[in-house]
């Protein structure tokens, strides 16, 4: 067992998507309650009582962020929840899409009134068909309810939906493309100040959270923000979803209380190295955050403080394990051809930055490797780094930066030998 | 796309009255949708239909992957490469299909049933390799259920 569970608490079924069956389990009975008896800054404030941080890369307070909407500004605020989830090694957020939709549009309607949004949106990537469909159906199953729509519940609180569908850019992902996408163009982020909060999509003051993130706020309300604090650690309130793959006995996705012990989550709960295989290294957050070598997460608990002062994050929670005989340059080639796809072209040292690392990489693993190359990749990581309108760039620098400082050797033998001293491998072997 | 503009203005209702300029995504999405990709001709009306420029609706055409200007293979296989993918086989499963149906990545089969595309991470890790079938998610495929997937697919019609 993982800790306690604030989102995964009910078995699926092949009905526990639907709207009766989240009933059953008291589903909108906390937004029954808000709209009855509660204020919408009072739903802000258990919102910021309950320290959650944002679960979709950058940790931010969810309540500093609510917390910078004033309610009688006059303008319209949006709400937009993340569901863009592109952050390779990540795939919790589509738990949510497929197995609780109801949850997230609880929690959103929950969080529209709170915020006095009129019209709110779920931004759902484009390749995600089975998580689009569920949240359409439910969506749908909300309105009829009469949750969504002119003064759901019979108050005069009202709020409109809308599913957005993205269409291949992972940069969209990035909170300030994602409004530019919703604008109905290309995803270019834009840069900060203003933030969001203040001018966002259509230069209102919009909130944009991880699709997580919203998902909490329902536990949050019911239970009460200084409730839910006592979940996790005190600098980590609450749940994380991890989405662990790669070289691991059983992946999936399960939700872990923050401060569980990393190695005893991914040995006795996901059963470890895939067929028995010892571990090289994981990737605790996403691609972006920094390798964990099998000795150092020996140590760490599951949490922002203890990843991070190890050199590393939660991130997006979508943790890939590495498994021992595994090529690090080849590896490393995959995220770098990555960034270099997913590079949007706004700003120059990201556009041609990736590019130039994804050629040297290229160049490594053709055997044509010059000595200078590893010192070249550390130099653009570190000269990209801050750069940039959004973090993709900085983030294949601390991809790199990360790889190369635990597994130079094998790259100073394949620049050396034109060859990889692993063979090449990205795969292990099933000797059971 | 004239055809489809009642049903634009059903799916406008939900949307903020300001967000017109929205619309350019989810119109684009349903053209294609019916269409296979996006004619010259639909830029125009989309672009005169929501009165935002023509300059606008090109950029989201090339920015976005998912997006096409020209007809593709009644079957669209898309494999996965990332992180997760590669470590479970991804380079098997490009590999294979190619050999099988004779095509690389980029290319449509002779006949016009198949594309094969070689994409970044689907969100679909804990399942991989995962390779994606127009819409649909094929997952922890090996060459075994990629041969049966292929029998399956060839034998339904080479038109939608």
């Amino acid at each position: 067992m993982t800790g306690r569970k604030l989102i995964m608490t009910f078995p699926v079924t092949a009905t526990s998507h639907l709207l009766q069956d989240y009933r059953a389990r008291g589903g909108y009975a906390t937004l029954d309650k808000v709209l009855r008896e509660m204020r919408p800054e009072q739903v802000t404030k258990e919102v910021a009582a309950s320290g959650i941080l944002g679960h979709g890369g950058a940790a931010f307070p969810a309540g500093r962020k609510w917390g910078v909407i004033r309610l009688n500004d006059g303008l319209p605020h949006y709400l937009c929840a993340n569901a863009d989830e592109g952050e390779p090694g990540t795939f919790k957020d589509r738990w949510i899409l497929e197995n609780a939709p109801h949850l997230l549009l609880e929690s959103m309607l929950i969080s529209a009134f709170a915020l006095q949004v009129r019209h709110a949106f779920v931004y759902i990537r484009g390749e995600f068909d089975l998580p689009y469909r569920r949240l359409a159906a439910a969506v749908e199953e909300a309105y009829a309810a009469g949750y969504f729509g002119q003064q759901p519940l019979g108050t005069d609180f009202a709020c409109d939906i809308v599913i957005y569908r993205g269409a291949g850019s992972y940069v969209c992902g990035e909170a300030s493309a994602l409004i530019t996408s919703i604008e109905g163009k290309k995803g270019y982020p834009r840069n900060r100040p203003p933030r969001l909060t203040v001018r966002g999509l259509y230069q209102r003051p919009t909130v944009i959270n991880n699709v997580e993130t919203l998902a909490n706020v329902t536990a949050i309300v019911s239970m009460g923000g200084e409730a839910f604090r006592q979940i996790g650690t005190p600098k980590s309130p609450g749940t994380q979803l991890v989405s662990i793959s790669g070289h691991v006995q059983r992946p999936g996705v399960y939700e872990v209380e923050y401060g569980y012990p990393l190695a005893r989550f991914i040995r006795e709960d996901c059963g470890g190295g895939l067929h028995g295989t010892p571990i090289k290294c994981i990737v605790p957050g996403g691609i972006s955050t920094k390798v964990l070598t099998a000795a150092e997460i020996e140590t760490l608990t599951y949490d922002h403080v203890s990843l991070t002062k190890a050199g590393s994050g939660v991130g997006s929670g979508g943790m890939v394990v590495i498994g021992e005989g595994t090529c690090m340059v080849r590896l490393l080639q995959i995220l770098l051809r990555f960034y270099h796809h997913e590079s949007c072209g706004q700003c120059t040292p990201c556009r041609e930055g990736m590019g130039w690392m994804h050629r040297i990489i290229d160049r490594i693993v053709a055997g044509d490797g010059r000595p200078q190359d590893i010192e070249q990749l550390i130099r653009i990581s570190i000269a990209n780094d801050g750069t940039t309108i959004c973090g993709m760039g900085d983030a294949a620098g601390y991809a790199t930066l990360g790889i190369i400082a635990k597994y130079r050797d094998e790259f100073e033998y394949f620049i050396e030998h034109k060859r990889s001293r692993l063979d090449g491998r990205l795969e292990v072997a099933n000797h059971g | 796309m004239k055809h489809l503009i009642p049903e634009f203005d059903v799916m406008r209702r939900r949307y903020p009255a300001e967000a017109t300029s929205s619309m350019v995504l989810p119109c684009l999405h349903r053209i294609q949708q019916e269409r296979g990709h996006v004619a010259d001709s639909d830029i125009a009306e989309l672009s005169a239909y929501l009165g935002v420029p023509r300059i606008q609706i090109e950029e989201v055409l090339s920015h976005y992957t998912q997006f096409r200007r020209a007809p593709i293979g009644r079957w669209h296989l898309q494999a996965c490469r990332n992180l997760s993918c590669s470590m479970r086989g991804a380079e098997g499963v490009i590999e294979h299909l190619s050999a099988r149906l004779g095509i690389a990545p980029g290319q449509t089969s002779g006949d016009g049933r198949f594309t094969l595309s070689t994409v970044e991470c689907l969100g679909s890790c804990g399942t991989a390799p995962v390779l994606m079938v127009n819409e649909a998610y094929h997952e922890s495929m090996t060459p075994a259920r990629l041969d049966a997937l292929i029998e399956g697919l060839s034998r339904s019609g080479a038109t939608p």
